[in-house]
């Protein structure tokens, strides 16, 4: 593995070393490049090579798998569906996501169709980070699509991070959560230049006590733009709960289109977005310690996204 | 010695400073009190920048600063802790002292700054600053972002609105040495007699004007006699 790609799995996986992983797979330019199973995460490569699927045992605690892909290729489409089924009791920590450099004039994409399923008491914490870098033309496009099936008393938190270089994404979050399960998701997203960033939720809270939490953060800056787009259905004694929240400097745009549909008397239901610039008040409260307004800007910023 | 000259700020019609005029010496400890409305926080707001005055100057020992920004004043060591702390989103009480201190302090250092304004710090330091923190809680971090500074002019706007009893007597012990420590001016905002027992001076606003300002000695027994005689007379502004 040369620098560019050990630099890109490091802003993948942000942690120091894919070794450490009870169970990995690297792909690399829509290929294979290395895997690592143990006797309770079975990783198989999907017949017709569509992708993988990876199969977590029953009462499984406490395992790590990555799934990190990279681009390196200018020109390269690559679209991968892969597949998590999550044992009854299992406890693990999955840390998918896309690094592309592109060095050259060609657009590189990568679409990701993650399938998740949660078998009863299934625990997992999925972290997704994606990033691009390079100087080349060539647009970098990563467009993510989740779906995810919940059986009773199942736990998801989602993780996902876009911070930097990914100039156009669509990210598809869907997710069907049963009795007493628990779906949390936390999406940072950073747009800048003219990069455009879409995210749509669906999700459906059917059985009873099942619960969902969106919180989402963005920083629209520049000539960039994002649309965020929810869908919570509550079809029985349900908790539903989104937050988007966004910065916008210069020129950028945020748009929020939010839908709540209580399908029973004892849904609750709520939806809250906020858009606007930074607070004046906090500037000048980190001016007043110091800071000049572009360090204070910079500070609130990384906070809000931290 | 800080100066304010001729100071005018008018908004909506309504004059909230009408030609103030103030000097204030090192090494003392100065109280504004008066009506709620009378321009207490807008004066404060003026000597940190946060406001622009209308007309008049601002100098501190001889020189100009009336066109300093307010990061620029704060590194000429002016600080101010605001009536209303700021909420944030995602930045912690440590992430602040950090700030407040500019260096890379590590948790003990904050801890020991949190002490002083007699927050339990470990408790505290990860916290987010923002409304999940009780009132008195918020008050007395935005407090200690002041404290860690050591500044030379140190503004607190009503610091002692929310907070208990108990910590009141350890706050006002810190207002106390302030500004003996570091040879500084310390100015407290307050409508508290325990506060404006420990003060050198009093200076007494309403409406946009500063109507007295003398030693704590005469001014105390004056004041509380006019809240006597004309009761409510905090609700004049
Ligand atoms: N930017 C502004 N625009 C309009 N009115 C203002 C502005 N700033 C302050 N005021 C008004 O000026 C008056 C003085 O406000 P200020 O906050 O200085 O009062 P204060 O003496 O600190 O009162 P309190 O004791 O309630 O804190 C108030 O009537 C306030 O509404
Ligand atoms: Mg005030």
């Amino acid at each position: 593995m040369d620098k560019v790609e050990k630099n890109l799995l490091n802003e993948v996986l942000n942690h120091d070393s894919i070794e450490q992983a009870d169970a990995y797979n690297i792909r690399a330019n829509g290929h294979l490049q290395k895997r690592k199973e143990n006797p309770y995460i079975h990783i198989r490569s999907k017949k017709d090579g569509t992708g993988i699927d990876i199969e977590v045992l029953p009462d499984t605690l406490f395992g790590i798998i990555d799934i990190p892909v990279i681009i390196t290729e200018s020109g390269l489409t690559d679209i991968v569906y892969n597949d998590f089924y999550i044992g009854k009791n299992a406890n693990v920590t999955i840390v998918a996501g896309c690094g592309i450099h592109n060095h050259a004039e060609k657009q590189s994409q990568h679409n990701g169709i993650h399938r998740f399923f949660l078998e009863e008491n299934a625990k997992v914490r999925y972290i997704e980070r994606h990033y691009a870098e390079g100087k080349g033309e060539g647009k970098k496009v990563l467009n993510p699509t989740t779906e995810i099936s919940m059986k009773k008393g199942s736990y998801l938190m989602m993780d996902t991070i876009q911070l930097k270089g990914v100039d156009e994404s669509i990210r598809i979050t869907k997710a069907n959560v049963e009795d007493g399960a628990t779906l949390v998701i936390n999406e940072k997203i950073l747009t800048n230049n003219h990069q455009t960033a879409t995210t749509d939720f669906q999700v459906t809270l059917g059985g009873g006590n099942a619960s969902c939490h969106v919180v989402s953060r963005s920083v629209a800056k520049d000539d960039s733009y994002q649309e965020f787009s929810s869908n919570i259905i509550g079809k029985d004694l349900c908790y539903g709960h989104v937050e988007c929240d966004a910065i916008i400097q210069e020129n950028g745009r945020v748009k929020a289109i939010p839908e709540i549909d209580a399908q029973s008397v004892d849904a609750n239901l709520i939806h809250e977005a906020t858009i606007g610039k930074i607070a004046g008040s906090q500037l000048m409260k980190l001016m007043s310690l110091g800071l000049s307004e572009k360090e204070a800007e910079n500070a609130i910023i990384t906070g809000f996204l931290k | 010695m800080l100066e304010l000259i001729d100071i005018c700020f008018t908004r909506d019609h309504k004059k909230i400073l009408d030609h103030v005029s103030l000097q204030l010496e090192k090494e003392k400890f100065y109280a504004i009190t008066g009506p709620n409305g009378s321009g207490k926080s807008t004066l404060a707001k003026i000597i940190m920048g946060i406001e622009r005055p209308d007309s008049g100057r601002i100098l501190l020992d001889g020189v100009d600063i009336t066109e300093k920004t307010i990061d620029e004043r704060a590194r000429l060591g002016f600080g101010f802790a605001f009536q209303q702390p700021v909420c944030f989103k995602g930045i912690t009480v440590y992430d602040l002292l950090k700030i407040a201190t500019g260096k890379e302090i590590d948790k003990k250092e904050a801890c020991s700054i949190l002490s002083k304004v007699g927050l339990c710090a470990l408790d505290y330091i990860d916290r987010e600053v923002n409304n999940s923190l009780s009132g008195g809680e918020l008050k007395r971090t935005e407090i200690a972002t002041v404290l860690a500074r050591e500044p030379k002019l140190a503004i607190f706007d009503e610091p002692e609105a929310g907070i208990d009893l108990w910590s009141f007597r350890s706050l006002n012990r810190v207002f106390q040495q302030l500004g003996r420590s570091n040879s500084g001016i310390t100015l407290v905002i307050s409508h508290q007699e325990r506060i404006l027992n420990i003060a050198d001076t009093i200076i007494l606003m309403e409406e946009g004007h500063i109507t007295k300002m003398d030693t704590r000695e005469n001014m105390v027994s004056c004041i509380f006699q006019e809240v006597k005689c004309c009761s409510g007379g905090e609700m004049n502004g």
